[in-house]
């Protein structure tokens, strides 16, 4: 075994610090460490995207990168996109429109398009399908996912209006 | 689907990384993005113990444009081609390609270097870089050195760089022509049953230069310079293009896995040639 | 009435009912990142299993040196076949009356085969530790052709040397598991040597396997104060776990909890049961900890439950005007290194007889020889009733060659051959009694919706422009009938390792009208507790958003086999219905006694009793609630609450009509999905938007299938398509977008007329990929090519037709 180092992530706006091995794989540090349990492991190869966070402004899968890249990093998971009191708008929109069903792809999946429709307000049909191509969902045949999330930038969008 | 223990590195300039090579030998590997290396240590098949991490390295995340002369960072991603607007401006090719790699996470991460340093027949990088002529810049314990991007390539994961070596940038001049990358796969995230690099440029109403590469089609990435000869003088028409198909076929050397026997790819990239010819002729 | 109550109508609405698109109560945790699956486990202490596993398909097991792995600090265990021998546990029963090794004794018998289980104080150790455990192997000749398999002299289960029956009857070879025959063979044979057309045809479709998002992984928690273990896994069927683990433990059930926390998609990849699963159990009796085993993909790939790998062969007899007079099936099973088939006990190749689909064929035979090879143990339903998916595929393949064979036109030959709205429930000749239907309504309403016979001379004119060279991109139009059979079912012919496949509700009403139902089954993503409350909210006048559905935790559920096959609706949603029928019994007597009327004098009305003819005289369910609990009432006991355990009298028999438009580049085998339109029958429905939704991802998982999923073997027994990156799971950009459609033909045994949707769409959705692949080069010649379609085997198709340069 190697020696500990000592990691510092700032995760969801909150300083985390501990003691790991480089080799520990960021998605377990922060399921298995910090009890951040939101992203998932599925495929271990990085093509599905379960384990999808944003991390220093991009979507990167946790589980093809060591806690040891990530230390210094500034991390946003699902925990850290919404609350229980104030849903973020996709949690809302992939609620209404069924965009999920076992669930474990739904953290990686709504992370990954936080960041698209951050990138890209307003997304044709085909951008959202191109765009979530790196997650993987066995559930819903992704039609009412893009649904979700082309209602979600509508939503957004009509926010914006309102407030200008 | 758990890594062998290694040692971490990021150092915060190349002479410690070099220094680093140069003390740990086979024992050492710099990574870039990691998108090639981090699944083939989780699965075992590459023992590191000692990594590199280049992510703290200035000067490595630049994109240049000197006139017609492109200079891209070993640690520009492939997100950054996609978004450049100055490089897609002077080469779309760059943006073309990179869209066509992996998905959009592993986009974020992977990396110029990472995709063109080691070899790997799969990547799309280096196909391109060969059809672009572009010199791959090295830095060594001797001082930077350049290999064309032709001379690179050795054999699957053999390549000219020396393992005390890091790929710093790679340059080339900007490709005023027609251009396209074609690429037949699986799937999103697959790499290419056939992929082809067209770059051409227009004398009155014929081709007067034309590059052509084609990647995961042999151990290495080919560039054909029969098939971009064949295109020279002619208009693109039917027989042009069975002709410099009939040359890439005669320089590339697939094999059969699972994206099918060697006849289906050698069909494959012949339709594929054909078609990036074609579109780099329609946009030259 | 007064002003203050809401007219019929909106008192209905309020109860979010049956037929509504409720929205799902589950989404709130899984949309914040708080759903609860195995992996999230994390107890005090708790240790991490790894297994070491074979990397030859087949070899004898020389030796296993554990010292070194054991020298790792942090490994506190390493077990193998002999410290697992002494409990008697080093093998297991199957769900197929077979039994597997738990850990290789001896030998192995496919790649990837569990051969010492590592535990460790956390994964990186116990990983580590797998890579210094030393395994010599002998290697032996590696059988992965099933046919090759009934003729070899390698005996590849010498376990059973000698034994010429198995648990479905004689053994005809060595490698031989069972033979299993239905219906007539010789009548059968005469109506095929006397017909005026025979179609025969081969096809093999293909091993693949279910692949959930989720892999499967087990935690056990041995409590030796008390003598509890506690075991949290990935099970489609707790309950069932709970009565294996104890028969095989030794462990009386009752000091066992078995629970499947959240679970993140099964497809029937968890129903069978593990030796993950056994090892994490032993591990933790063994060191009086929890341990954690969570298998990685590549394992989940190579080692957890395939599906499908049948080849088939068929005939079918038909007269001259396309009526089909019989159809013969046989079929030889590749089941792998041991027979470990999740299918009702008596049925060793699950409902496979259905495969005289949605015709009346008055004569059919069909036989499946069972085979060992050096492929990995399974068998399992793929998103689909046991065989089901095999079973439709097959026929609707056949009536393809047939409409060949006969030149005709492969909707007309369907619809001349439906059975008939007026012969249900119908008789078919392999056994079963379809409960109802209307497939010519159905049929003709997805033809007229896509336009068919247009669509026909749309494809007439590309294949005349292909020919003139003007295009290279053909055009095909698949079609597909199916009829499933799911909600398995009858106790008196369904069981598995003997527990009849009833399935149970438990209600309980809480004194202020809200209520919390239990069920034998487990949601892996279908919304039961969603749909369950809505089953319950139209039979109790309670609103569903005040009925809780808890499932899972067999310490508080009642016994049930589980979720898998289609069986949740069709079963325990009986069982629910029938309990919510149970507490308005009694709440219709508390209703008479505090309106002061006879039972008989009050009526049922949406959310309350009302008195006969005087309608502003009532008791709300709500009001009924609080009585049950806060009045003595003379001659009833305080409380409300019922249980019923159904055993369903028959399968349901959903159905539908689907038609795929593909095209085809002929230069690159590349296909594209033009349009899907798919019209489903699955009785009454509950909750139309989640319906949508199972359709949707049944026809992905269908197109994956049909496109490229598959697990592949070389010649050595090595798996080639171990990652994601082989293994084929299409993302949102290889998607369509899907047209539904629906007709409603009840159920007529089923409590509330439903029968089941989450699997028709993968059931009926292979074959219409696959035909619409295989319709493209009808012109050409083409009469059948094997799944899966990916872009080589089309392009070769393409090529033997001729139809390149």
């Amino acid at each position: 075994m190697t020696q500990k180092m000592h990691i510092k992530l700032t995760v969801n706006g909150e300083d985390r610090e501990f003691l790991a091995e480089p080799r520990e794989l960021l998605i377990y540090a922060l399921r298995e460490t910090l009890n951040i349990t939101g992203p998932h492991v599925g495929c271990e190869t990085s093509h599905c995207g379960a384990c999808t966070i944003t991390l220093n402004g991009k979507s990167v899968k946790s589980c093809t990168m060591f806690v040891a890249q990530a230390n210094g990093a500034e991390i946003t998971t699902i925990e850290g996109l919404g609350s229980p009191d104030s849903l973020h708008v996709l949690q809302e929109a992939f609620k209404e429109h069924h965009g999920l069903q076992c669930g474990f792809c739904t953290p990686g999946m709504i992370t990954r398009a936080s960041k698209l429709l951050e990138e890209n307000p307003t997304p044709t049909e085909e951008e959202v399908r191109f765009g979530m191509a790196g997650n993987i969902c066995r559930c819903t045949g992704y039609q009412n996912i893009v649904k979700s999330i082309l209602a979600a930038a509508n939503e957004l969008n009509a926010s914006k209006e309102a407030a200008q | 689907m758990i890594p062998a223990a290694f040692e971490y590195h990021r150092p915060t300039n190349m002479d410690d990384v070099i220094a680093l090579l140069t003390k740990h030998g086979d024992d050492a590997r710099v990574m870039a993005g990691g998108h090639s290396l981090i699944p083939m240590m989780k699965l075992r098949m590459a023992e590191i113990p000692h990594l590199i991490d280049l992510q703290d390295i200035g000067g490595l995340q630049d994109i240049t444009i000197h006139g017609q002369r492109v200079t891209l960072g070993a640690m520009v991603t492939q997100h950054e081609l996609i978004n450049h607007a100055a490089l897609t401006e002077v080469a779309p090719i760059l943006r073309e390609t990179a869209l066509q790699i992996a998905d959009p996470q592993v986009r974020y991460m992977g990396t110029v270097g990472g995709n063109v340093a080691n070899g790997d027949p799969g990547n799309d990088m280096p196909g391109l870089m060969q059809c672009l002529d572009a010199q791959i810049n090295l830095a060594g314990p001797n001082g930077a050195r350049s290999v064309a991007a032709r001379d690179y390539y050795e054999a699957a994961y053999m390549t000219a760089r020396e393992d005390d070596e890091v790929l710093v940038s790679v340059s080339f001049d900007s490709p005023k022509s027609g251009y396209a990358y074609e690429k037949q796969k699986r799937k999103i995230g697959d790499y290419a049953t056939a992929a082809a690099a067209v770059t051409l440029t227009k004398d009155g109403g014929t081709v007067a230069s034309a590059s052509i590469a084609m990647t995961n089609l042999s151990d290495v990435p080919v560039w054909s310079e029969g098939a971009g000869a064949a295109l020279i003088g002619t208009r693109c028409d039917a027989d042009a293009l069975k002709a410099a198909v009939e040359a890439m076929l005669g320089d590339i050397d697939p094999t059969e896995d699972n994206r099918g026997p060697v006849a289906f790819k050698r069909h494959v990239a012949g339709v594929i040639l054909k078609r990036a010819i074609t579109r780099a002729w329609d946009r030259a | 009435m007064n002003d203050m109550t809401p007219d019929r109508e909106t008192r209905s609405a309020n109860l979010k009912g049956l037929g509504c698109s409720r929205k799902r109560v589950e989404d709130a945790r899984f949309t914040q990142g708080k759903g609860n699956y195995v992996d999230d486990i994390k107890l005090p202490g708790m240790l991490h299993g790894d297994f070491v596993r074979s990397p030859y398909a087949h070899a004898r097991v020389v030796s296993i040196n554990k010292d070194a792995a054991l020298a790792l600090p942090g490994v506190v265990a390493v077990l193998t076949a002999e410290d697992l021998a002494p409990l008697n546990l080093h093998w297991m029963p199957t769900l197929a009356g077979d039994k597997q090794m738990v850990l290789a004794d001896g030998k192995v018998l496919f790649q990837g085969q569990e051969v010492a289980f590592v535990v460790a104080k956390d994964r990186y150790v116990a990983a580590d530790a797998v890579e210094l455990v030393e395994v010599e192997y002998e290697e032996l000749p590696v059988i992965v052709d099933p046919f090759e398999a009934l003729k070899t002299d390698v005996v590849l289960r010498e376990d059973l040397a000698g034994q010429t029956h198995g648990a479905h009857g004689p053994r005809k070879h060595h490698n031989h598991i069972f033979t299993w025959e239905q219906g007539d063979e010789t009548t059968t044979n005469q109506v095929l040597e006397n017909a005026d057309v025979v179609a025969e045809e081969t096809m093999y479709y293909h091993r693949t396997h279910p692949c959930p998002l989720e892999t499967c992984g087990s935690v056990a928690s041995m409590d030796k104060v008390n003598g509890k273990l506690t075991l949290w896994g990935t099970f489609q069927a707790p309950h069932v776990v709970r009565t294996v683990a104890s028969l095989l433990s030794g462990i009386e059930e009752h000091n066992i909890r078995v629970v499947s926390p959240d679970i993140g998609g099964g497809f029937g990849n968890k129903v069978g049961v593990y030796p993950g699963y056994v090892c994490s159990i032993v591990a933790s009796i063994v060191t009086g900890v929890p341990v954690k085993w969570v298998e990685d993909r590549m394992e989940n790939l190579m080692s957890t439950a395939f599906a499908r790998d049948y080849w088939m062969t068929g005939k079918i007899a038909a007269t001259k005007e396309g009526k089909i007079t019989g159809l013969h099936c046989h079929v030889t099973a590749d089941h792998g290194g041991f027979d470990a088939c999740a299918d009702p006990t008596k049925f060793p190749a699950g409902f496979m007889n259905i495969c005289t689909g949605s015709y009346d064929i008055p004569v059919a035979y069909l036989a499946v020889d069972g085979v060992y090879t050096n492929k990995a143990p399974g068998g399992v339903s793929y998103r689909c009733s046991f065989r089901v998916t095999e079973a439709v595929y097959f026929i609707e393949r056949m009536i393809e060659v047939l409409a060949i064979e006969l030149n005709m036109d492969a909707a007309e030959l369907r619809r001349i051959n439906f059975i008939k709205k007026e012969q249900f429930p119908y008789q078919s000749a392999l056994g079963w009694e379809y409960d109802s239907g209307d497939y010519h309504t159905a049929w003709d309403k997805a033809l007229k919706a896509v336009d068919y016979e247009g669509l026909r001379r749309e494809q007439a004119e590309r294949v005349e422009a292909f020919k003139r060279g003007e295009t290279r991109t053909l055009m095909g139009i698949g079609l597909s009938f199916f009829t499933e059979i799911v909600g398995a079912g009858p106790v008196k012919n369904c069981d598995i390792l003997g527990m009849g496949m009833f399935d149970s509700c438990e209600i309980r009403i809480h004194p202020t009208g809200s209520a919390i139902a239990r069920l034998g089954t487990i949601s892996q993503g279908q919304g039961h507790a969603t749909t369950f409350a809505q089953i319950l909210a139209s039979e109790i006048g309670l609103s569903a958003d005040s009925i809780t559905i808890e499932e899972g935790d067999t310490d508080t559920a009642p016994y049930g086999l589980g979720t898998y096959g289609s069986r949740s609706t069709p079963v325990a949603g009986a069982a629910t219905a029938m309990a919510g029928r149970k507490i308005r019994a009694k709440a219709q007597m508390i209703a008479a006694y505090l309106l002061e009327v006879h039972d008989d004098d009050v009526e049922w009305d949406i959310d309350r009793f009302v008195v006969k003819g005087a309608p502003e005289r009532f008791k709300t369910m709500k009001e009924i609630a609080y009585a049950a609990y806060n009045q003595a009432i003379p001659g009833i006991e305080p409380g409300l609450e019922a249980v019923s355990y159904y055993d369903p009298p028959n399968m349901t028999y959903p159905f539908g009509a689907y038609v795929c438009v593909m095209d085809i580049d002929v230069d690159t085998g590349v296909p594209e999905i033009r349009r899907f339109y798919a019209l489903d029958d699955c009785g009454t429905r509950i909750n139309p938007m989640i319906i949508e939704g199972q359709i949707h991802g049944g026809l992905t998982e269908a197109l994956a299938v049909a496109l490229g999923q598959e697990i592949a073997y070389d010649d050595l027994g090595n798996v080639k398509t171990g990652t994601l990156m082989d293994f084929f799971l299409p993302t949102a950009w290889e998607v369509p977008n899907y047209e539904t459609d629906f007709t409603v033909t009840p159920s007529p045994h089923h409590p509330i007329g439903a029968k089941g949707v989450g699997e028709s769409p993968h059931v009926g959705g292979v074959p219409c990929f696959s035909n619409a692949v295989q319709d493209a080069f009808r012109a050409f010649g083409n009469r059948h090519t094997n799944m899966p379609h990916d872009h080589w085997r089309i392009w070769q198709t393409a090529n033997r037709l001729g139809l390149h340069d």
